[in-house]
C-alpha cells in the first residue's frame, strides 16, 4: 500500500490543476492551426508543443535545471536568439527596392506609429511603461524584435506578446485590406508607379555598412539587432561569402527558430498566461497592427502633397515589418483595383525598411526605458 | 506591333501562350513568380503572338520584353 501511494506522489498527475488543462487545449488548439490552416508552422509547432511541455508537471522549466529553462536563459534571456534570427533575415533581404527609392525609408519609419499608439493603449489600461513598450512593439508585426525586446523590459510578458506578434503576422492579409481600403479612394489605388531604376552592387555593399554606423550612432540600443541584421545583408551582397550568407538563411535561420519556439512557449505556464492581461494583449495587439498600417498609408498620402512623382498610398501599408506578407497584401489590394498594378516590388522598399524601423523603435524604447 | 515588357523582376512560371496565336488585350499570357507570389501578365492590345522571348524558369528583369504582338 505505501508502495502504491509512493508511485502515486512522484507520479505528475496529482500535481495537476485545471489551468494546465486549459493550456494544453490553447496548445492543442496551435497545433492545429500550424498542422491544418498553416499558420506560421515553423513557430507555432515548437511555441505549441513548448507550450504543452510546461504545463505537464516536470522541472523542465525550473530555473538552473530544467531543459527548456537553459534553452531560455541562454538563447531568450541573454538575447542571443533574436539577434541571430536578424543575421538571417539579414542575409535573406534584397535592399535593391529601397536604394532605389530610398522615399520609402520614410514610409518605413512612418508605419511605427502604430507602435506608440499602442504603447499608450497599453498604458492607459493600467500596464507599467515596459510592459506598454513590449505590447506596443507588437504593431512592428516583428516577432524577434518583440522577444528581443520583451527579454530585456518585461520577460513575463516574452510568451503572449510573441504569439500576438506571430499570429497577427499571419493575419496581415485578413487585418490589413480593409484598413487599407478605408484609408485610400479607387483612383489612388489605381497609381501605378515608374519602374525600378537599377540597383549597382556597389549600391547594395555600402547600404549594410551606412545603415549599421548611422543607426548605431543614433539608437545604439539597437545595435545587437542592427549589427546581426547588417553583418547578413554584406554577406549576402558581399558576393564572396555565399556560404556563411546560405548557412545564416538556412541552417542557422532553422537552429534556432527550434530554440526560439519552444523556449517561447515554455514561457506560457498556465499561472503567467491565465490573466486577463492576456485579453488586453491581444486587443491592443491589433489596435497597434491597424493603427501601423493606417499610419503608413496616411504617410504616403501625405508625402503624394508634396511629390511630383506620385506613390500609391498603398505600399506605405507595407511599411509593418512582416516581409514579404505586408508587399503581397499592398500588390493585391493594387491590383484588385487595376490588374495591370504591379505594385510588388515597390511595397518591398517600405516592407524592408520597416524591418529597419521595428528594430529602432525597439532600440529606442530600450534606451529610454532600461 | 506592340512589345510586352515585364512589369517587373521575377521568374516565368507559366507561358499560356504559343507563337502565331491570337490574343485580346488583357489576356492572361504568362504567369511571373516573384516573392513567392503568382502574377499574371496580360496581353497590352488585340494581336497575333510574333514571338516570345522568354523561357519557363527564366528570370528575367523589370522592362524585358516578354513578348511582341503583332
Amino acid at each position: 500500500m505505501e508502495f502504491l501511494t509512493n508511485m502515486w506522489s512522484t507520479m505528475g498527475i496529482g500535481s495537476l490543476y485545471w489551468g494546465n488543462v486549459v493550456m494544453w487545449l490553447i496548445a492543442f488548439l496551435f497545433i492545429y492551426l500550424a498542422i491544418k490552416k498553416e499558420y506560421e508552422p515553423l513557430l507555432l509547432l515548437p511555441i505549441a508543443f513548448g507550450i504543452l511541455l510546461v504545463n505537464l508537471p516536470s522541472e523542465i522549466m525550473t530555473p538552473g535545471e530544467g531543459l527548456l529553462w537553459r534553452f531560455y536563459h541562454y538563447g531568450e534571456e541573454w538575447a542571443v536568439i533574436p539577434p541571430l534570427i536578424f543575421l538571417g533575415i539579414g542575409a535573406m533581404t534584397d535592399f535593391g527596392p529601397v536604394i532605389a527609392n530610398p522615399k520609402t525609408l520614410l514610409l518605413g519609419a512612418g508605419a511605427q506609429g502604430g507602435v506608440y499608439i499602442a504603447f499608450l493603449g497599453a498604458l492607459a489600461l493600467g500596464f507599467s511603461v515596459s510592459q506598454a513598450a513590449v505590447v506596443g512593439i507588437i504593431g512592428g508585426a516583428d516577432g524577434p524584435t518583440t522577444i528581443f525586446l520583451a527579454s530585456k523590459l518585461a520577460p513575463e510578458m516574452m510568451g503572449v506578446c510573441a504569439v500576438a506578434a506571430y499570429s497577427y503576422m499571419a493575419l496581415v492579409p485578413v487585418i490589413q485590406p480593409p484598413v487599407m481600403k478605408l484609408l485610400t479612394t479607387e483612383e489612388e489605388r489605381k497609381i501605378r508607379m515608374k519602374s525600378l531604376r537599377k540597383v549597382s552592387k556597389l549600391e547594395k555593399i555600402f547600404f549594410p555598412i551606412i545603415t549599421a554606423i548611422i543607426v548605431i550612432l543614433i539608437v545604439p540600443d539597437a545595435a545587437s539587432l542592427m549589427g546581426m541584421f547588417c553583418l547578413g545583408n554584406l554577406l549576402r551582397e558581399s558576393g564572396v561569402a555565399d556560404r556563411l550568407s546560405n548557412a545564416a538563411q538556412n541552417e542557422l535561420m532553422n537552429i534556432v527558430t527550434i530554440f526560439l519556439g519552444v523556449s517561447v512557449g515554455a514561457t506560457m505556464s498556465a499561472e503567467v498566461f491565465l490573466t486577463p492581461k492576456v485579453i488586453f494583449v491581444f486587443i491592443l495587439g491589433i489596435v497597434a497592427f491597424a493603427c501601423a498600417t493606417a499610419c503608413g498609408v496616411l504617410l504616403a498620402k501625405f508625402m503624394n502633397l508634396f511629390l511630383k512623382e506620385k506613390i500609391n498610398p498603398l505600399i506605405g501599408a507595407a511599411g509593418v515589418s512582416a516581409v514579404p506578407m505586408a508587399a503581397r497584401v499592398a500588390h493585391k489590394v493594387g491590383s484588385e483595383a487595376d490588374k495591370k498594378n504591379y505594385l510588388l516590388m515597390h511595397a518591398m522598399g517600405p516592407n524592408v525598411a520597416g524591418v529597419i524601423g521595428t528594430a529602432v523603435a525597439a532600440g529606442m524604447f530600450l534606451s529610454v526605458l532600461k | 506591333m506592340a512589345a510586352l515588357e515585364s512589369p517587373m523582376a521575377g521568374k516565368v512560371l507559366e507561358i499560356l501562350v504559343q507563337e502565331g496565336q491570337k490574343v485580346a488585350e488583357d489576356d492572361e499570357v504568362i504567369i511571373l513568380e516573384a516573392m513567392k507570389m503568382e502574377n499574371p501578365v496580360f496581353a497590352p492590345a488585340d494581336g497575333v503572338v510574333k514571338e516570345i522571348k522568354v523561357k519557363v524558369g527564366q528570370q528575367i528583369a523589370e522592362s524585358e520584353v516578354i513578348l511582341v504582338l503583332e
